[in-house]
């Protein structure tokens, strides 16, 4: 009987060495890879972000779960990438720092919590003008558009990308969230028309399930 | 130590609705409370107000020097509220601040040439935000060239060599005070700055980490701070950090301060 309990116990301890002989040897016994992922790998960043909220762990925990997730999950890519048998995700997120912004620390670590939180994410870097915004999440086919602004100034630039998110023939099933340290949850939901305010990284990972309806 | 008070800063709830309100008498008591604490500038902030910074920047200069007989630090990136606000204020304000984000440099070099302003010197460009001692080094060197070449004084420039938070990568706060180090002996004269509190971003206590980094800071030539004077620990902790880096001469600021009840705890 393989040891799965163990596995999500290492991801949210962040044991990032031990984690891929935790998860070979779960391999060898027979357990299912997908199932490890679904339901240990992913299942431990929930809890991990849950304790983040909770102010039980903190920025460099969340950090290191997420690594020990990564190589868990590596460990087992290998098996399950073939031609018809691709690694399922989530839902496509597309993400940046809004235009006038340069700032990325709050953005990486939202792009790492949600990869290893099981989504396909794509970091559009700093600094985006609007238009690639709606480029790349038509040309990725994004369930999620993340906008992310740490600087009060920026907050006009907000509210044009998303404005011409929404109004700029992406399909309305693409969700709009926004956050960082600059973004009022009421001014992004109620002026601005996003679909969903994210107050850090942990938050954005529950928040996008959550539009996603995804349980 | 060159301490910029840095609570009249519309981003803040309570400073906005006195903005929105006009309510000269709170603003007045914000920058009154920090000139008595120890502020050698009275930071004045209205970004949040677009279309209207201009106005309200100035309105803020005004009401904060009917009760300061001290300079502000007028911070905002736009050229046009700061010479708004340039145009009332009294004595010789700081500019907060110029960097070397192509649009930025370009509109406020022409404000601050050939003057006796104040000017922090933010270690930001185009590519991004630096990370290393290196990278801090090179946007330095050329927003100080840039800076002597228009006649600003060397005496007058403040290098903020942009505090990363050490949560998400440990060497942020050594490549940050190595940093300052390197600026203080490659230009002779130059003074710095910093707003710190970023560097607790992600961990407990912040407050106890930003005290320590304080510390560290001011014994590599850190000279100057945007903090929150009301903080009595941090103000504590400077005067204590200044006199142990031989910064104090006889200890005399730290003896005024230890009769004044100012070291506290």
């Amino acid at each position: 009987m393989a040891d799965l309990a163990s596995i999500k116990e290492a991801v949210i301890t962040g044991k990032t060495k031990e984690i891929s002989l935790l998860v070979q040897t779960a391999l060898d016994a027979g357990a299912d890879p997908q199932d490890i992922i679904d339901n240990y790998l992913i299942d431990a960043m929930k809890e991990v972000g849950a304790r983040f909220e909770a102010d039980k762990i903190f920025v460099p925990e969340m950090m290191i779960a997420a690594r020990t997730m990564q190589n868990g999950l590596a460990v087992i890519e290998p098996l399950i990438t073939g031609d018809d048998n691709k690694l399922e995700k989530l839902g496509t997120v597309v993400i940046g720092t809004v235009l006038g912004d340069l700032h990325d620390i709050g953005k990486n670590l939202v792009v790492l919590m949600l990869e290893s939180s099981g989504f396909n994410v794509i970091d559009i870097g700093v600094n985006v003008p609007v238009d690639t915004f709606v480029a790349k999440a038509k040309e990725l086919d994004a369930d999620i558009v993340g906008i992310s602004s740490l600087l009060t100034t920026g907050d006009a630039n907000m509210k044009t990308t998303v404005a011409t998110l929404k109004n700029g023939g992406l399909d309305e099933k693409v969700k709009i969230i926004c956050g960082g340290a600059a973004v009022i949850e009421k001014r992004a939901l109620e002026h601005w028309g996003a679909d969903g305010y994210a107050k850090d990284a942990a938050s954005a990972s529950r928040v996008i399930r959550s539009l996603l309806s995804i349980d | 130590m060159i301490i910029v008070g840095e609570l009249i800063n519309a981003s803040r709830k309570t400073v906005k609705a006195a903005i929105e309100a006009k309510d000269e008498r709170a603003i007045k008591k914000v920058a009154q409370d920090q000139f008595d604490a120890g502020a050698n500038y009275i930071d004045a902030n209205a970004g949040v107000f677009v279309g209207q910074e201009p106005e309200y920047l100035k309105w803020l200069v005004e009401v904060v020097q009917t009760v300061v007989d001290g300079p502000c630090c007028i911070d905002s990136p736009d050229p046009k509220a700061i010479e708004t606000a340039l145009a009332v204020h009294k004595g010789t304000a700081m500019i907060n601040s110029i960097s070397l984000e192509k649009e930025r440099y370009e509109t406020l070099l022409p404000i601050v040439a050939g003057t006796d302003l104040k000017v922090v010197a933010l270690c930001m460009s185009d590519k991004g935000m630096p990370e290393t001692t290196d990278d801090r080094m090179t946007i330095a060197d050329k927003l100080v060239n840039g800076l002597l070449q228009k006649n600003v004084a060397i005496e007058n420039i403040y290098v903020d060599p942009l505090v990363q938070p050490v949560s998400t990568n440990n060497l942020f706060g050594v490549e940050f005070l190595s940093a300052i180090e390197k600026i203080v002996t490659t230009f002779k004269g130059i003074h710095t700055m910093c707003g710190l509190s970023n560097i607790s971003f992600g961990l407990p206590n912040r407050p106890f980490l930003n005290q320590t980094f304080m510390s560290m800071a001011i014994a590599k030539g850190l000279d100057g701070a945007i903090i929150n004077p009301l903080d009595k620990n941090m103000m504590a902790n400077i005067i204590a950090a200044t006199a142990l880096a031989g910064k104090d001469d006889f200890c005399m600021q730290y003896l005024q301060a230890f009769r004044d009840n100012r070291l506290g705890v």
